[in-house]
C-alpha cells in the first residue's frame, strides 16, 4: 500500500544530505532567520529551512518545540521578531493571514476550528475562491452569483462525498464528533485549491477507524498537486507517511531528513528523552531508539521504510 | 383596572412609530450582534447622530428634509468608522467598552453648553428654533392622511402618527427584506463565519476586517435611521432621549425575538413594547406607586424580563434552539 503512494516530488529527496537547513531542488517555503521572541522566551529561531515541493514534510518535535509558532508565523496568524521566508514566489513578510491563504498556503489548527453554528455544507462553500456573491455590492441580487455558488455547492459536495461527510452535509458543523469535524476542516481547506497544505495535528483525538482514512486523504495530497507540510506527535503515522521529516527542539531546526535518518538521529533521541539518557539504564539492551506507543519502535519503522524504498 | 386600556396602549406603543424605530435599531443591533458576533453596547450613540445630524441640518442649517436624513445616515457611518477601524481589529471585548463610552460621551458632548447654539443642549433642538423652522415640518407637509383619529377600540392613531407608522413600518419591511437577501448570500456566510470563528474564516482568505467594519457601518445605518424615526416621533431630539437604556432595550428586543433570525427584532420590538407600555398604564391605572416612579419600575420589569428570558427561552420567540445550543 505505502509504496504505491510515493509522493511525485520524493524521488527528488533522496541523495540530499540529512542535515539541517539543506537546500531542496524545488523548494516551495523558503524560511531565512526566522525568529519569534516572547519577552525572554526564544520560541522559534529558525536559521534556514526548505520545504520540498509535492512532498509530505513532517515537522516533529517535543512539545513546546515551537512547531505551531512556526506555523503561525508562516501562515500570517504571528508576527516574527526578526526574518524572511518565501512561499511560492511571494515574499510574505508582513503579509496578512487571508493574502497568504489567496496565495495557496492553506492552514489548519491544532484545536479544530469547525464553525460550529453553520451547516456543514455551508463550512465547505464557505472556502470556495472567486465568490462574487461575497461582495457586499453583488450579494443583494442573487442572479449574479447564483451561478457561481451552484459550481461551489457542487465541488463541496463532492469532496464531502469523498471524505465521507456527505450523509451528514445539511447538519451543524457543531453536532460533529472531534474526529469528524478534523475530517471537515481538511476537506474545507480543500475547497481552497491551496497548493501548499499546513496541517496542526490533523490526527490528534482521533480514533484510529478515522486516522486510517484522515491519513488516506493526507498521502493522496501530493498526487492532486500539493504539497503537505504537518505536524504531528504519533511517530506511527509520521514514519508512515512522511517523505521528508523536520525536527524542532527549543525553538530550532535540530535535524532533518529522510524517516530512516531521523530515526537513528543522536540528536532527536536527546531532544525527545532528553541529553543524559545514556548514562542512566533508560534503555535495556542495544542503541538508542525512539520509543513508540503502541510497542514498535521507530528504527524498526524506518528499517521498514527503507526496504520499502529499495524495492521500489 | 380597564383591560381593554391596557391592552390598547400596549398595542398603540407596539404597532406605532415606538415599535418600528425600536425594530429598526434592533436590527441594526443583529446585523453587528447577531450575525457578525460584534459586541455593540452603544447602538444608542448610532441612534444620536443620526438624529442630530437630520435635526441640525434641517432646524439650524434650514437644508431640505432628506438632505438632512442623508446627513443623519452618513454621521452614522462615519462614526462607525471612528469606532471600527481602531477596536475591529482587537478582540471583541474593546469594541464593547469603546461603544458603550462613546454613546455616552456624544450624549455629554451634545448636553454640553458650547454645543447649545446647534443642539440646543440639555432643551433639545425645537426649542432653539421658531416654529417654521422646526425638523418635522417637511415630513409632516408631506403626510397624505387627513387630520383625524383613526383606529377602533381602545387603539387610536392621530394622522401624524399613522404617517410616521406607516414609513416607519415600510422601512422595516423594506430591511427585513434587505437583510434577508444578503445574509443568505455568500457574503452572509462570511459575515456568520466570522461570529463562529474570525482566525478560521482568515486561514480561510476572507478579509474579516473589511467585512466586519461593512457589517458595523450597516448595523449602524440602521441605528441612525432608527435614530431619525425617534427624532420625528417625539418631534424633539433631546439628549434624554438617548441614555444607555436605549441600547439595552434594543439588545432586549433582540434577545426575545430571537438573535440572527430576519423577522426575530421586528416580533421582539413588538412583544416587548407591548409588555412595557401596557404594563405602564396597569400601573397607572391601578395607582399602587406614587406619580412619577412608574419609569423606574419599567426598567426593573424589563431586568427581570430579560433575566426571565435567557432561563426560559434563550433562543427568543423565533430563533433556533438547537443554533443555541451549539454555541462556543
Amino acid at each position: 500500500m505505502a509504496e504505491t503512494s510515493r509522493s511525485p516530488g520524493a524521488p527528488a529527496l533522496t541523495g540530499l544530505d540529512a542535515v539541517p537547513g539543506v537546500a531542496k531542488p524545488d523548494p516551495i517555503l523558503i524560511a531565512d532567520g526566522v525568529v519569534r521572541r516572547f519577552g525572554g522566551l526564544t520560541a522559534v529561531d529558525v536559521d534556514h529551512l526548505e520545504v520540498p515541493r509535492g512532498c509530505i514534510t513532517s515537522l516533529i518535535g517535543p512539545n513546546g518545540a515551537g512547531k505551531t509558532t512556526f506555523f503561525n508565523l508562516m501562515t500570517g496568524f504571528d508576527t516574527p521578531t526578526a526574518g524572511s521566508w518565501q512561499f511560492d514566489g511571494h515574499d510574505l513578510h508582513g503579509v496578512a493571514a487571508y493574502k497568504v491563504a489567496r496565495f495557496g498556503m492553506v492552514r489548519t489548527f491544532q484545536l479544530t476550528k469547525a464553525l460550529m453554528r453553520m451547516s456543514v455544507l455551508e463550512n465547505m462553500k464557505l472556502a470556495a475562491v472567486d465568490q462574487p456573491g461575497e461582495r457586499l455590492a453583488t450579494s443583494l441580487v442573487s442572479s449574479l452569483w447564483r451561478k457561481r455558488d451552484d459550481e461551489v455547492e457542487q465541488a463541496a459536495k463532492e469532496l464531502l462525498h469523498r471524505f465521507r461527510l456527505d450523509h451528514m452535509a445539511d447538519e451543524f458543523a457543531g453536532t460533529l464528533s472531534g474526529g469528524q469535524r478534523k475530517l471537515l476542516e481538511m476537506a474545507r481547506s480543500l475547497m481552497v485549491k491551496p497548493t501548499m497544505v499546513m496541517l496542526d495535528e490533523p490526527m490528534a483525538g482521533v480514533n484510529p477507524a478515522l486516522t486510517e482514512s484522515l491519513l488516506q486523504h493526507v498521502k493522496d495530497l501530493p498526487g492532486l498537486g500539493m504539497t503537505v507540510l504537518f505536524v504531528e506527535h504519533d511517530m506511527d503515522v509520521v514514519m508512515d507517511i512522511s517523505d521528508w521529516i523536520i525536527v524542532m527542539a527549543q525553538g530550532e531546526i535540530i535535524a532533518e531528513g529522510p524517516p530512516a535518518s531521523i530515526a537513528s538521529n543522536r540528536a532527536v533521541i536527546d531532544a525527545y528523552l532528553g541529553a543524559h539518557h545514556e548514562d542512566k539504564s533508560v534503555f535495556d539492551e542495544g542503541p538508542a531508539k525512539i520509543a513508540i506507543p503502541g510497542g514498535a519502535e521507530a528504527s524498526d519503522w524506518a528499517a521498514a521504510r527503507a526496504r520499502e524504498e529499495r524495492d521500489q | 383596572m380597564d383591560v381593554m386600556q391596557i391592552i390598547g396602549t400596549g398595542l398603540t406603543a407596539a404597532l406605532g412609530p415606538v415599535g418600528a424605530f425600536y425594530a429598526l435599531a434592533a436590527m441594526g443591533l443583529n446585523i453587528h450582534y447577531g450575525y457578525t458576533g460584534l459586541l455593540n453596547f452603544g447602538q444608542v450613540a448610532f441612534m444620536m447622530v443620526g438624529g442630530y445630524g437630520m435635526a441640525i441640518s434641517v432646524a439650524i442649517f434650514e437644508l431640505p428634509f432628506l438632505v438632512g436624513v442623508l446627513i443623519g445616515l452618513a454621521a452614522a457611518a462615519v462614526l462607525a468608522l471612528i469606532l471600527g477601524i481602531p477596536t475591529l481589529r482587537l478582540r471583541a471585548d474593546y469594541l464593547a467598552i469603546t461603544t458603550i463610552a462613546a454613546g455616552e460621551i456624544l450624549r455629554l458632548l451634545i448636553n454640553s453648553s458650547p454645543a447649545t447654539q446647534f443642539t440646543g443642549g440639555p432643551f433639545g433642538l425645537p426649542s432653539q428654533v421658531s416654529d417654521n423652522r422646526r425638523f418635522t415640518t417637511t415630513f409632516l407637509e408631506w403626510n397624505p392622511i387627513p387630520a383625524g383619529d383613526y383606529g377602533f377600540s381602545t387603539i387610536k392613531f392621530n394622522a401624524t402618527s399613522l404617517w410616521l407608522l406607516v414609513v416607519l413600518w415600510l422601512l422595516v419591511a423594506l430591511t427585513a427584506w434587505a437583510i434577508h437577501a444578503i445574509m443568505r448570500s455568500p457574503w452572509g456566510r462570511v459575515i456568520k463565519s466570522i461570529r463562529e470563528d474570525e482566525d478560521a474564516a482568515r486561514s480561510l482568505g476572507k478579509n474579516v476586517f473589511v467585512y466586519k467594519m461593512q457589517s458595523l457601518v450597516m448595523g449602524g445605518l440602521l441605528g441612525g435611521l432608527a435614530g431619525i424615526g425617534m427624532s420625528l416621533t417625539l418631534s424633539n431630539a433631546n439628549p434624554v432621549n438617548f441614555l444607555p437604556q436605549v441600547t439595552f432595550f434594543a439588545f432586549t428586543i433582540m434577545i426575545l425575538g430571537g438573535a440572527a433570525t430576519v423577522t426575530g427584532p421586528v416580533a421582539g420590538s413588538i412583544a416587548f413594547w407591548f409588555l412595557v407600555a401596557g404594563l405602564d398604564q396597569a400601573i397607572r391605572d391601578a395607582g399602587m406607586l406614587p406619580s412619577g416612579t412608574e419609569g423606574a419600575f419599567r426598567l426593573a420589569f424589563v431586568g427581570l424580563g430579560l433575566m426571565l428570558l435567557i432561563v426560559f427561552r434563550p433562543q427568543g420567540i423565533l430563533g433556533n434552539k438547537q443554533e443555541l445550543m451549539l454555541n462556543g
